[in-house]
């Protein structure tokens, strides 16, 4: 009879599962991730995987990761560094050992620290067996021999056998961390419902999990966190990359355009285009085109057609996609171009998050060619900016970039779902009266008329040329090319009445301001919590909008003495408002292409504040 | 008396096809009888109105097209007509979407997007102006060329070998494929009126002199002295025969078409091979595109080929209603509420 376990109450924990690529520690910590959500935790996750599909199995390089944050409290971040690493080999460990959390708990699956697996992860000797892990709190399990245990007698393969032991690593988590089975076992219902078998294997390798947890004398102590206190309302744990399809779904609906998306598949922007092609019955096309530029040339296709047109991509797509920017910009057609920003340059990290695309985004086209361009802050703020990119590039008749970026896109967090009548609409005017028609003639946004072909009477051209301004010929005329710079200039700059002030959390002048902008929101804000809670006094501020800026940032930058800027890049926004304000402003550049850790930005926090906490 | 009042239907012309601009190309340029021609042919469109039709282009100067047509129209950039005219068709399927382009931008830097094209058989009516040379860029060779060909920058003459047009067209997939002439009008006229007409990539190449750069490329085709000899006018159903005094055919040695005299004694106007355009296998168009290649054989013109499958277009409108019908009517806030779900109170 085993004892009565304790059980201990923790604020928040994070939890890394880690394993070859074919051990399925996505779909093991995404599962985690639902059950912790449905329990009312608030949480943050960071899938972290090789570009590889399936890298040689065993090695150090073909680890693939999964972390998730959960807590009793608002969280901002998926964690900086594991409380708990579960680790299916020893390469698993090898890799995630230096990131843990001093005293860390680590379950190993001893069944995979065989010579050969050891000799993989290049190891000389058994780390269990000697102090590599010395620090840690090392619980080693042989989950593969267990698995096939619980498993004997059943009709499956040994290999197939063998791909049920994340689910007892699962099982045991869940017991760990005191977290009911049923949203687990219901999905594998669901997957396998086709092949019984299976169902009942991986629902017999979760629940032996579970109860080698309550059962056996390793485990002493499991811990509970609290259902975090998140407002009121119905709640759905989202990643970036579904509340952009989402988004642009919502966009659809409240401007009455069919959606239409040109796109070519490309790692981490990829499941936009999946999710997307889903939604037929709300009318949305899909093209899967060619290549990146037919992506985003049959996107401009069908905006002159009048639809709601996007193309999604990452950094090497945007590249291509250049020089089709321009010309939407100079047929001045609606178009969001959606950038999930990855490693570069060139082809880079694919997997992996930076911010290295702004000035790329901001000024990468030939000739003056600016254009509007957003930033998602967080998962489920993809769905926010989606629908207020569209809602700009159909009033001001102009190409949006959106950027997110791999972190965003691959990591989620619960959402407050909200009701389409609270979503904002977005007006669309095609034109149809033939009296007084002129192509490029403009309304008091500047903007020129959508008339669509099969609109009779309304027959125009338009194209990459120059054209006169109101009647849309082309024109060669000089004074008329400074106009049409100026024209398209300012109808970016006119966007800013449309967009929010730039808000500050914390006092409206300092010592010290940390700003941010797109997917560093979680780490700055959860670092200016820690710092204030060390005696600090620091504001924050982030920036959705970097062109056109929102009005008041040249006032709230110039209410502190020092700005602090973390950018997972070499300082690009840095350089855009040192010219554009003339200010001062202090970086922390850090592009190890994942999100910056909450200790990066604070320890920078207070080598700036030096002793000048309130204490 | 009567109460019907007459409603008497305007009559469009090639007229009302033309816009207020001055067409801008050079003179003698086989780009203005191509205007012309489908200036020509428009009003002859059997339900299509004027307001449903888009001319798209790339670069060029035959994409310059679109400014003159009274249609709707987009001048789009270097190479990427065929993939805006992709979305334009996709999303409104109800348009006649035509594209205007010469041999370095469908076949250089588009060439991708036109096989894309024809392998997924949109409806678009492309139209490619093959004079063989870059104009607009002032006297360099195209990927149509001819090898050995001496141009700006190919000083020693060009080392790069052609494409064929009508072969690519028909190995990518291309469901209509015809060759005509600029300043065969009658002809012309008809092959674009039959592209007009047909449901899917129809794909017309039209050998375009270049008076500037590239003069009498095809003279041999379009001389009165020449041409007979040198023409093969394909015609469904019809003997493959040509020539100034109609005495030349086409037969088959085994496998390999070889251009014969006819009544000497030795073949007789049955052993010539007879055109089937709406042939299901695409040998016959094949061997015939290949005629170009050798010297001794004469250039056909008309239509190579031409099937009906399913059109792209139709297949996403298609996929887009039978989901509509099968799911019901998308239902924005039930899929935002979909899935696991959970209540904070």
């Amino acid at each position: 009879m085993p004892k009565e376990k304790e059980v201990q109450s923790l604020s928040e924990v994070t939890v890394r599962f880690a394993g070859d690529s074919g051990d399925g520690m996505q779909l093991t910590g995404s599962q985690f991730s639902d059950t912790t959500a449905l329990m009312g935790n608030d949480l943050s996750t960071l899938p972290d995987y090789p570009a590889e599909i399936r890298a040689p199995i065993g090695t150090v390089y073909g680890v693939s990761g999964f972390q998730l944050h959960f807590s009793s409290t608002d969280i901002h971040t998926p964690g900086d560094r594991p409380d708990v690493l579960v680790a299916m080999n020893p390469a698993a460990v090898k890799k995630n050992l230096s990131e843990l959390k001093p005293g860390a708990t680590i379950i190993v699956n001893t069944d995979a620290f065989d010579r050969k697996n050891l000799q993989l992860a290049k190891y000389e000797t058994n780390p269990l067996e000697d102090d590599s892990y010395e620090g840690f709190e090392v619980f080693p399990v042989p989950i593969a021999s267990l698995t096939a245990k619980a498993l004997e007698g059943s009709s499956l393969s040994p290999k197939e056998v063998s791909r049920c032991k994340n689910f007892f690593a699962l099982g045991l988590m869940y017991w760990l961390f005191d977290r009911p089975l049923d949203q687990t076992l219901n999905w594998i219902q669901r997957k396998f419902s086709k092949t019984p078998e299976f169902v009942d294997a991986n629902t017999k390798a979760l629940t032996a999990g579970y109860n080698y947890g309550e059962n056996t004398e390793i485990f002493n102590t499991r811990y509970s966190i609290e259902p975090a206190k998140l407002p009121k309302g119905t709640y759905r744990s989202i990643s970036g990359n579904e509340a952009t399809a989402l988004g642009f779904l919502a966009a659809s609906v409240k401007s009455g355009l069919p959606l239409f998306l040109g796109s070519y598949p490309i790692t981490p922007a990829t499941e936009i285009l999946q999710y997307l092609s889903n939604y037929k019955n709300f009318g949305v096309k899909t093209v899967q085109a060619e290549d990146e530029i037919a992506g985003i040339t049959s996107a401009i296709g069908a905006s002159f057609a009048g639809n709601l047109a996007i193309t999604t991509t990452s950094g090497p797509g945007l590249a291509l996609k250049t020089e089709a920017i321009g010309l939407a910009l100079m047929t001045e057609l609606p178009l969001v171009i959606i950038d999930v920003q990855r490693g570069g340059p060139s082809t880079g990290l694919p997997t992996k998050t930076e911010q290295a695309d702004l000035l790329q985004a901001i000024y990468g086209r030939n000739g003056e060619a600016p254009v509007a361009v957003l930033a998602a802050s967080t998962p489920s703020d993809c769905f926010t900016m989606a629908m207020e990119a569209s809602k700009l590039a159909i009033k001001y008749m102009s190409p949006v970039i959106l950027l997110t970026d791999g972190y965003l896109a691959n990591g989620s967090e619960p959402w407050k779902i909200p009701h389409v009548n609270e979503l904002p609409e977005i007006p669309v005017k095609f034109r149809t009266e033939k009296e007084g028609f002129a192509p490029y003639s403009r309304d008091e946004n500047l903007s020129r008329p959508w008339a669509k072909p099969g609109t009779p009477g309304l027959e125009h051209r338009i194209g990459g040329l120059e054209k006169a301004n109101i009647s849309g010929t082309v024109s060669y005329d000089p004074d008329n090319h400074d106009l049409m710079i100026n024209l398209r200039a300012q109808k970016v700059k006119n966007m800013v009445n449309d967009i929010p002030d730039l808000t500050v959390d914390g006092d409206m002048e300092g010592e010290l301001l940390v700003l941010g902008w797109g997917g560093t929101l979680g780490a700055i804000k959860e670092a200016v919590i820690k710092a204030r809670q060390a005696g600090y006094n620091v504001s924050q501020a982030h920036l959705k909008y970097l062109n056109p800026l929102p009005k008041n940032t040249e006032y709230v930058l110039k209410g502190f003495k020092n700005v602090l800027l973390p950018e997972i890049n070499l300082g690009q926004l840095a350089k855009i408002l040192r010219s554009e304000f003339l200010i001062p402003i202090i970086q922390l550049n850090i592009m190890r292409g994942l999100p910056f850790r909450v200790s990066d930005i604070e320890d920078k926090i207070k080598e700036i504040l030096g002793g000048k906490n309130n204490d | 008396m009567t109460d019907k009042i007459e409603v008497k239907d305007l009559k469009i012309t090639a007229k009302d096809f033309a816009t207020d601009q001055d067409v801008r190309w050079c003179p003698g340029c086989g780009d203005y009888s191509i205007l012309a021609q489908v200036q020509r042919s428009f009003p002859d469109l059997v339900g299509i109105k004027k307001e449903n039709i888009v001319w798209i282009s790339g670069i060029g100067c035959s994409s310059r097209f679109p400014y003159y047509m009274n249609t709707y129209g987009f001048h789009g950039i270097h190479g990427r007509a065929p993939a805006i005219a992709t979305g334009v068709k996709v999303s409104h399927p109800e348009l006649s979407v035509w594209v205007a382009a010469g041999d370095g931008d469908l076949l250089s830097i588009g060439g991708n997007h036109f096989i894309h094209t024809c392998r997924r058989n949109v409806d678009l009516k492309i139209l490619l102006f093959n004079n063989r040379i870059y104009g607009l860029t002032k006297g360099q060779y195209s990927p149509t060329s001819e090898k050995g060909k001496i141009t700006k920058t190919s000083p020693y003459g060009s080392v790069d070998y052609p494409f064929n047009p009508i072969s690519l067209a028909l190995g990518s997939g291309a469901t209509f494929v015809a060759r005509s002439l600029d300043r065969d009008t009658k002809h012309l006229q008809e092959m674009i009126k039959r592209a007009a007409a047909h449901k899917g990539t129809a794909f017309v190449e039209i050998f375009q002199n270049c008076s500037i750069f590239n003069d009498g490329a095809f003279d041999i085709l379009t001389d009165k002295k020449t041409k007979d000899d040198n023409v093969l006018v394909l015609e469904h159903g019809k003997p493959m025969i040509f020539g100034i005094n109609k005495n030349k055919g086409i037969v088959m040695d085994g496998a390999k078409p070889k251009a014969v005299e006819i009544g000497n004694g030795k073949f007789r106007i049955e052993d010539v091979i007879v055109h089937d355009e709406f042939d299901e296998s695409p040998v016959l168009a094949t061997l015939l595109a290949n005629l170009t290649e050798d010297p001794t054989m004469p250039t056909p013109i008309g239509v190579f080929r031409q099937i009906t499958k399913p059109t792209y277009d139709g297949d996403v409108e298609a996929q887009v209603n039978t989901v509509t019908n099968k799911k019901g009517k998308g239902d924005l806030e039930k899929v935002l509420f979909a899935g696991n779900t959970w209540q904070v109170n």
